[in-house]
């Protein structure tokens, strides 16, 4: 294979793969605070469909942008009162709402199928773009993908390095010694809870403002519940969160590429790649049950009534 | 230097729904002072303390602090009034570090005036010698040490007066000797320490004067030093309680159940397993266990309940029959029975009535062809209430809404009515009042006196010696030699209990 094959493979992983770090950064800590939020794929549909109608009858990608965000927390909000406030199922609560998710979006995006918009261009950050091989792959990307970057980091040094993710995580593992010393253990679970629907809005504004510039019901195909099960292979850990999004993204464009070569193997073996390969890395990673139990909050998707202290 | 003192209650009174927690409450504590607040299970020490610490509002009534009346309204105001509390429980976050720990029950303002708050928390462990090391993950720390982060989380915020609730409870007795040297130093340079307690030892031994609830109600005020743990434990109870007395001690021969070469893995990260526990249990005996909390008791119980059947078929035997395989239910259709630690959850169903937790442990006796025999399971109910004296509205009351002590009589009633041959009882009374204790005390003699053989796993190192004839100790997983009452002293257990046996006992092998 010759270098240039390569970069376009890393390339397409990278698009490929960052819709789910997106969402798995957002999961990740939503679950960080405590709270089991299985609306994800839904909050991603609503995000892409409210995006590109905003893009769509405005013209202002950044606006279908923002749009993108306020859906995913407005449906994360309303997790939050279900779950939080009033204490139901998180995960009940959660399913139902990518159920209601699906349907809504279908319903309100139904006169925008079929519709186009340019979507979001490539930015060639001057110099470091013509490095060579990597240039093309870092730095030549859309807006979204810098942002991914962006918030992957902050993401990580916002959770161990400030004293608002040390009480994120504190809440997480321990409401109620939370609750003892004064913190506010729903408030900042409504936060993370918010924080992770955002970020479920902006993985469906990457889908249908700059992935495939287009809106379509049911679009997520499912990454919501990948982004889901990546957090828990990661371990809660950012750096393995986006190890895990790019070896799918790179595990699903071989399967094509291989494909395109004439290997003789079934398309529909083929397919199963992407899936096996993320599941059999991420296993080896928290192959270690110790260190996983460690960094597992451990007062995932259990509810807490305050008034009851 | 003023002469009022630093907190002062004016009739504090709190209501909850049908009970009154505190009735017209008056106390006061100086600067400098270590005070003691004595009293049973629901005398109401913790509502009390709850309302100095700001959880709780008193209905009526007044604090005064520094002389001034206070609304107290929240934890963090008492503390940014200088007020800290340590937690029976203590609300340490095994996740995180001790840095990290102590940085969370600060206040954000007094971090961002902090400029180094690790140095900090080096300086003023160095001062109280409190050594903790700030980077290490608090799942790592034992008890004790956990203790003492939550003790320098207050110390650091420069505490005027440190509340602790029983925090002696989960020490070794040289961790003990520990905490009361930093009390102490605490309030030679001004601090006042409110320590509850109810062993009345070390209240002699450490406070400057105490202050007994009981029923809601403050019965009395001492100087500890001038009186005797009797005539406290009078204050406490009342004088128509029975007390526990010294019970004499048995040596019996027969070996009814043991356990040999029993080595476990740990289930969950933060325990520690079984490494090569041998114990025999001969019939008519007690045979006590000691230890601090985390040392494998857990891990210890469910082998030889039967709730973990990991063990080697062999490496447990009953009455001359390989058990290490069979389940609880199994064990107990052989004349075993069990108490677990976790009274409400493992012990009884918190929902269910007493007549039904009868039934969880009696299915053999109280159904037939799958029936339950309905009569005779309301008729042994009754009886187990009235012969242990448990204290409910009937026996159709749920389990969890009797007090510990009186769950507790119930449940280890319900497993000496059986006649087992082996008791397996965890924690005894841990939680529970001094009445019901020597109640509880009584029950098990009682069936030491049938011939039955018990093993008593308990923190409670006084406890232990006054009921139990032979004694060893639990450390990391690791069993002491068994020792007969008569021939040990606390001393000796409580190096056990810190692991001084494991040398002793390879210097026997060399």
């Amino acid at each position: 294979m010759d270098m240039e094959l390569i970069q376009q493979i890393l390339i397409a992983a990278l698009k490929t793969g960052t819709p789910l770090l997106l969402i798995a950064l957002g999961e990740l800590v939503t679950e960080k605070s405590g709270v089991l939020n299985l609306g994800q794929e839904g909050m991603v549909l609503m995000g892409a469909m409210a995006g590109f109608a905003g893009a769509y009858y405005t013209g202002n990608l950044f606006l279908g942008m923002s749009l993108a965000m306020v859906a995913g927390m407005i449906m994360a909000l309303l997790f939050g009162a279900l779950a939080l406030s009033l204490n139901t199922s998180q995960v009940a609560t959660g399913l139902a709402l990518t159920i209601f998710s699906i349907g809504l979006s279908s319903f309100m995006g139904g006169s925008l199928v079929g519709s186009t918009i340019p979507g979001f261009k490539a930015i060639a950050i001057p110099f470091l773009s013509d490095i060579p091989f990597i240039g093309d792959l870092l730095f030549n990307q859309d807006i979204l993908i810098y942002l991914s970057f962006f918030i992957a980091g902050a993401t990580w040094w916002v959770l161990h390095k400030t004293r608002v993710g040390l009480t994120v995580r504190a809440v997480g593992e321990n409401p109620h010694s939370a609750n003892a010393l004064g913190i506010k253990v729903i408030k900042i679970r409504y936060l993370a809870t918010l924080f992770g629907g955002a970020m479920a809005g902006l993985a469906g504004a990457y889908l249908s403002l700059s992935y495939t510039p287009m809106w379509m019901e049911n679009m997520s195909a499912g990454r919501g519940w990948i982004a889901l099960a990546l957090v828990v292979f990661a371990s809660w850990r950012v750096g393995y969160l986006m190890l895990g999004a790019y070896l799918f993204g790179i595990a699903s464009i071989l399967h094509l590429v291989m494909q395109g070569f004439g290997f003789d193997i079934s398309p529909n073996l083929l397919a199963m790649m992407p899936y096996l390969a993320t599941l059999i890395v991420m296993v080896l990673i928290s192959s270690n049950s110790l260190k996983q139990k460690l960094s597992t909050p451990m007062s995932l998707s259990k509810p807490f009534d305050p008034k009851l202290h | 230097m003023a002469n009022f003192p630093l907190l002062k209650l004016w009739n504090v009174s709190k209501i909850f729904p049908g009970v009154i927690a505190n009735d017209n409450v008056n106390m006061s504590l100086n600067k400098g002072e270590i005070l003691a607040l004595l009293g049973e299970n629901g005398a109401g020490k913790s509502t009390l303390v709850k309302m100095i610490y700001g959880v709780n509002k008193p209905d009526t009534g007044a604090i005064f602090w520094d002389n001034r009346e206070v609304d107290i309204n929240s934890p963090n105001q008492a503390r940014a009034m200088g007020i800290g509390m340590v937690f029976q429980h203590f609300s340490v976050f095994e996740t995180l570090t001790v840095q990290e720990n102590i940085e969370l029950g600060l206040d954000k303002e007094f971090v961002e005036q902090l400029t180094d708050l690790r140095q900090e928390i080096i300086d003023i462990s160095k001062k109280y010698d409190l050594h903790v090391d700030p980077d290490r993950y608090v799942h790592s720390l034992s008890i004790g040490e956990r203790q003492r982060v939550e003790i320098l989380r207050c110390l650091i915020q420069n505490v005027k007066l440190l509340i602790l609730d029983e925090p002696t409870s989960v020490l070794t007795p040289h961790e003990v000797s520990g905490l009361f040297r930093v009390l102490k130093k605490l309030a030679s340079e001004g601090g006042s320490v409110l320590f509850i307690s109810h062993k009345l030892k070390e209240v002699t031994e450490l406070c400057d004067r105490a202050v007994i609830l009981r029923g809601g109600l403050v019965t009395g005020e001492c100087i500890p030093a001038q009186e005797t743990p009797e005539s406290i434990a009078r204050m406490m109870v009342g004088s128509e309680a029975i007390l526990s007395e010294s019970y004499p001690k048995v040596l019996t021969e027969e070996v009814i159940f043991s356990a040999q070469q029993l080595n476990l893995a740990p289930t969950n990260p933060f325990g520690c397993g079984l490494t090569d526990v041998c114990l025999t249990l001969r019939k008519g005996e007690i045979l006590g266990v000691a230890g601090v909390a985390g040392n494998g008791q857990e891990d210890l119980l469910e082998a030889l309940s039967g709730e973990d059947t990991r063990a080697d078929k062999a490496s447990i035997t009953f009455a001359d029959k390989q058990i290490g395989h069979l389940n609880a239910g199994a064990r107990r259709a052989l004349g075993m029975a069990y108490v677990p630690a976790d009274r409400l959850g493992q012990g009884a169903v918190p929902e269910m009535s007493l007549t039904d937790n009868t039934l969880l442990t009696n299915t053999a006796s109280l159904t037939q062809g799958g029936f339950i025999l309905g009569n005779k399971l309301k008729a042994l109910a009754k009886k187990i209430i009235s012969d242990n004296n448990v204290k409910c509205h009937n026996q159709t009351s749920q389990s969890k809404s009797l007090s510990g002590g009186n769950l507790q009589k119930f449940i280890i009633g319900r497993e000496v009515q059986q006649a087992p041959s082996v008791l397996i009882c965890a924690h005894p009374t841990w939680g529970v009042d001094i009445g019901a204790a020597s109640a509880i005390h009584r029950q098990l003699i009682a069936l030491r006196e049938q011939g039955a053989a018990i093993l008593i796993v308990s923190e409670d190192i006084d406890e232990l010696f006054v009921v139990c004839d032979r004694l060893t100790a639990l450390y990391e997983g690791r069993l002491s030699p068994i020792v007969e009452t008569q021939n040990t002293d606390i001393e000796e257990i409580g190096k056990w209990i810190a692991g001084g046996f494991i040398d002793h006992k390879e210097a026997n092998h060399a």
